[in-house]
C-alpha cells in the first residue's frame, strides 16, 4: 500500500500519472470511476496511436501505389509494353533501381528502427575492440606525452543522439547562463529595461539559421587559427542564442513582477541587494523562470536539428540530412525513425524539466 | 513602570493638547500627500497633525478612502511625503527602516520558507550580531508567543491564513521596533480568528509595549485595543476630525471591556462620528 502510494506520486510527479492507473488494473484494486479514468487515459490514447498506425499504413500504400503507377504508365508511354512490363516486375522484386521512393510505411520503419540497433551494436563491438587493442598502445604513448588514438569510425545512430543531446545541453546551458542574470538585472532596472527592450524585441524573432550564420561568422575568425573542428562551438552557441529569449523575458518579468508585499517586506527589513535578490526577488520568480527554461529547452530541441544540419555538425540533424541525400533503399524510413526518436527526446525533456520545475517551485499547483 | 507614565501624562499634557517632546514617539507634523492622477493633483492628506506616546496604541478609524493606508504607509518610509514631516523620537524618517515594523492586511509571508524563516528574515536582519542559536531562540519565542509552536518549519504556503498572519505577527515583535504599524491586519479573517489574533495581539504587546498604530475597519477592535482612537474625516484634504481616549485599564479582557458601562459611550461616540 505504502510501495503503491509512493508510486502514485511520483509517477503523477513527473506527468505521467496514468502509469499508475495501469498499475491499479493489474494488482485489482480498481473501482468503476478508476475505471473510465482508466479507459480515458491509457484505452484511448492507445486506440488513437492504432488509428493512427492505421492511417499511416494506408497513406503510405496509396503513395506507393501512386508512384508505382505512374512509373508503369511513363515506362509504358515512353518505351512501349515491354518496359512497362519489366518495370513492373523490378517494382514487383523491390530492386532498389526502380522502387518507388515516398512515404514508407510503419513496418518498413521499424525494420530500419531494428538495422538502426543492429548497425549501432556492431560498431558498438567494434570500438570495443579497438579500444582493447590500442589500451597498451594509447597507455605507452600518454606516458610519452603523446595524444591518444582515438577511434574514427563511423558513427551509429545512438552515438548520434548522444551528440544531439550534448549539443542541446551545452546550447541550453549556455541560454540559461547568459538569459538568467541578464534577465534578473532587467528586471531589477527599469534603465535597463529601456535599454535592452529594442535588443530584445528585435533579435528574439530572427530564425535560427540567421543566428547560426552570424555565430558562423564570428567563431570562425576566432577560431581561425585553431585546426580544431569548430562545428561543435558553432552549433551549440547558435542552439543557445536562439532559445534564450523565452528565458530572458520571462526571468525579466518574473523578476519585475514580484508581488509589492515581499518588496515592502524587504523594504522595511533593509535587506541588502543580494539578500534581497536571493532570499526575495529570485525565489518568487523562480516558477516563471523555469517556465522560460521550459519553452528555451523545447525551442533549444527543435531549432538544434536544423542547425547540425547547416553546421555538418554531428547529430539527429546531420543524420536526417545524410540520410536524404544517400537516398538508399531505406533512407526514407531512418529519417522517420529519426523523426519518431527526436519527438520522443523532445517528450522526455519537456517531462524532465516539469519534474525539476515541481521539485524546486513553492508554487504547487500544476505547472503545464 | 506604566503607572508612573500614566500619572506623569495626566500632569504634562499642556493646555494646547501637545505632548512634550521627551514623550512623543511619533510625530506627524502638517503632512501633506498628493496623487499625480490624470485630472490633475489628488490632495489625499493636508495639514494632518498627530503625535503619538511612547508606549501607546492608537487606531485609526476613517471611511474607506479617506486616506488611512497612504498615512501608514508614509509613516513606514514605503511611501514617499509631499510636505509636512514625520519625525521618530524627535529624529526625522528617511525611508523604510525596521525601527518601524509593519503587518500588512495580507500576512505577506514568504511563501517559500518555513514559519521560522520568514521570522528569522528579519532577526538575523536586525541582530546581526547575535549568534545564530540566539537568533532562533528570539524567532522561536515570538512564534510561541502566538500560539505557532508546533509550526516552526511548516512551510508558510501550507498555513491558514490565520496562522500566516500569526507569523506576521511574531515576524513583526521579533525585529523590537520602536514603532509597529499595523494596516487592517485582520480585515481578511473571520470573526472568529480575529477575535483569536486580537487577543495574542494585545497579550504581546502588553509584554512588549511596543508603540502600536493601527487601522481598523471594525470599531469594536478599535476600542478593544486602543488607548486613544484618531478618527480621521472624509477625503480629500483628509485630517484628523477628532479623538477619542479610551480609559479602561490594562490588561483588558473582552468580557470586562464589553461589560463597562463606558463601553457604549465610546461606541456610540465613534458610530456618530463615522455617520456624519
Ligand atoms: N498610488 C496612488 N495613486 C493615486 N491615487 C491613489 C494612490 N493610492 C491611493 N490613492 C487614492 O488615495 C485615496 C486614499 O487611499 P488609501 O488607500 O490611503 O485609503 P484608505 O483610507 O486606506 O482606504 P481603505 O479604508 O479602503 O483601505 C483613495 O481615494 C485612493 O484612490
Ligand atoms: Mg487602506
Amino acid at each position: 500500500m505504502k510501495q503503491s502510494l509512493t508510486l502514485g506520486k511520483v509517477t503523477k510527479f513527473i506527468g505521467l500519472g496514468f502509469l499508475s492507473t495501469i498499475k491499479d488494473l493489474f494488482t485489482g484494486n480498481i473501482d468503476k470511476e478508476d475505471f473510465k479514468t482508466l479507459l480515458r487515459k491509457t484505452i484511448v490514447p492507445l486506440a488513437s496511436i492504432l488509428l493512427f498506425i492505421g492511417l499511416w499504413h494506408m497513406g503510405a500504400k496509396a503513395l506507393y501505389n501512386k508512384e508505382a503507377d505512374f512509373k508503369i504508365e511513363k515506362a509504358l508511354t515512353d518505351q512501349g509494353q515491354a518496359a512497362a512490363d519489366a518495370m513492373e516486375a523490378c517494382i514487383a522484386s523491390g530492386d532498389v533501381s526502380c522502387k518507388p521512393n515516398t512515404l514508407p510505411s510503419p513496418s518498413q520503419v521499424w525494420d530500419s528502427y531494428k538495422s538502426l540497433l543492429r548497425d549501432h551494436n556492431i560498431i558498438a563491438a567494434d570500438k570495443a575492440a579497438f579500444k582493447e587493442k590500442t589500451a597498451a598502445l594509447n597507455e605507452k604513448r600518454v606516458a610519452d606525452g603523446l595524444d591518444e588514438i582515438t577511434y574514427t569510425g563511423r558513427p551509429s545512430f545512438v552515438d548520434q543522439i548522444f551528440r544531439s543531446l550534448k549539443t542541446v545541453f551545452a546550447g541550453f546551458l549556455l541560454a540559461l547562463l547568459i538569459a538568467v542574470p541578464l534577465g534578473i538585472f532587467i528586471g531589477l532596472s527599469p534603465t535597463l529595461k529601456s535599454a535592452f527592450n529594442w535588443f530584445i524585441q528585435i533579435f528574439k524573432p530572427v530564425s535560427p539559421v540567421v543566428w547560426y550564420l552570424l555565430v558562423f561568422m564570428i567563431v570562425k575568425t576566432l577560431l581561425i587559427d585553431s585546426n580544431e573542428d569548430s562545428s561543435f562551438t558553432i552549433s551549440f552557441i547558435s542552439v543557445g542564442l536562439c532559445s534564450m529569449w523565452a528565458t530572458l523575458v520571462n526571468t525579466a518579468m518574473g523578476v519585475s513582477s514580484v508581488d509589492k508585499d515581499y518588496i515592502n517586506v524587504a523594504k522595511v527589513l533593509k535587506l541588502g541587494s543580494f539578500q534581497k535578490i536571493f532570499k526575495v526577488v529570485l525565489p518568487s520568480s523562480l516558477p516563471l523562470i523555469f517556465t522560460g527554461l521550459k519553452i528555451t529547452l523545447s525551442v533549444a530541441w527543435m531549432v538544434l536539428i536544423a542547425i547540425e544540419l547547416l553546421a555538418q555538425s554531428p547529430g539527429l540533424g546531420l543524420f536526417v540530412w545524410e540520410e536524404f541525400q544517400n537516398g538508399a533503399n531505406d533512407s526514407n524510413a531512418k529519417i522517420i525513425v529519426a523523426m519518431f526518436v527526436i519527438g520522443i527526446i523532445g517528450f522526455l525533456l519537456d517531462r524532465l524539466m516539469l519534474t525539476i520545475q515541481n521539485w524546486v517551485s513553492f508554487d504547487k499547483t500544476d505547472a503545464i | 513602570m506604566s503607572t508612573i507614565i500614566e500619572q506623569n501624562q495626566s500632569n504634562i499634557i499642556t493646555d494646547n493638547g501637545l505632548f512634550p517632546s521627551n514623550e512623543v514617539m511619533l510625530d506627524l507634523k502638517n503632512l501633506k500627500k498628493v496623487y499625480p492622477t490624470p485630472k490633475g493633483d489628488y490632495v489625499v492628506l493636508e495639514d494632518l497633525n498627530l503625535q503619538i506616546r511612547k508606549e501607546e496604541f492608537v487606531t485609526i478609524i476613517g471611511h474607506s478612502g479617506c486616506g488611512k493606508t497612504t498615512m501608514l504607509s508614509m509613516i513606514a518610509g514605503l511611501n514617499p511625503i509631499s510636505g509636512g514631516r514625520i519625525s521618530v523620537l524627535g529624529k526625522q524618517i528617511k525611508g523604510p527602516g525596521p525601527d518601524r515594523g509593519v503587518i500588512f492586511q495580507a500576512p505577506s509571508l514568504m511563501p517559500w520558507m518555513t514559519a521560522l524563516q520568514n521570522v528569522l528574515l528579519g532577526v538575523n536582519q536586525v541582530f546581526p550580531h547575535a549568534t545564530k542559536a540566539q537568533r532562533n531562540d528570539i524567532a522561536k519565542y515570538y512564534l510561541q508567543k502566538v500560539g505557532l509552536e508546533d509550526a516552526f518549519n511548516k512551510r508558510a504556503s501550507d498555513l491558514s491564513q490565520g496562522m500566516q498572519q500569526r507569523v506576521g505577527i511574531a515576524r513583526a515583535f521579533a525585529i523590537k521596533p520602536k514603532v509597529l504599524l499595523l494596516d487592517e491586519p485582520f480585515g481578511m479573517l473571520d470573526s472568529l480568528t480575529r477575535g483569536e489574533l486580537q487577543d495574542i495581539l494585545i497579550e504581546i504587546w502588553n509584554k512588549e509595549k511596543i508603540t502600536a498604530v493601527m487601522i481598523t475597519h471594525d470599531v469594536d477592535e478599535a476600542i478593544f485595543l486602543a488607548d486613544r482612537v484618531v478618527m480621521m474625516t472624509s477625503g480629500p484634504k483628509a485630517k484628523i476630525g477628532d479623538i477619542l481616549d479610551i480609559e479602561f485599564e490594562r490588561p483588558r479582557t473582552r468580557k470586562s471591556v464589553l461589560e463597562h458601562d463606558d463601553y457604549y459611550k465610546y461606541r456610540k461616540h465613534l458610530i456618530d462620528f463615522l455617520e456624519h
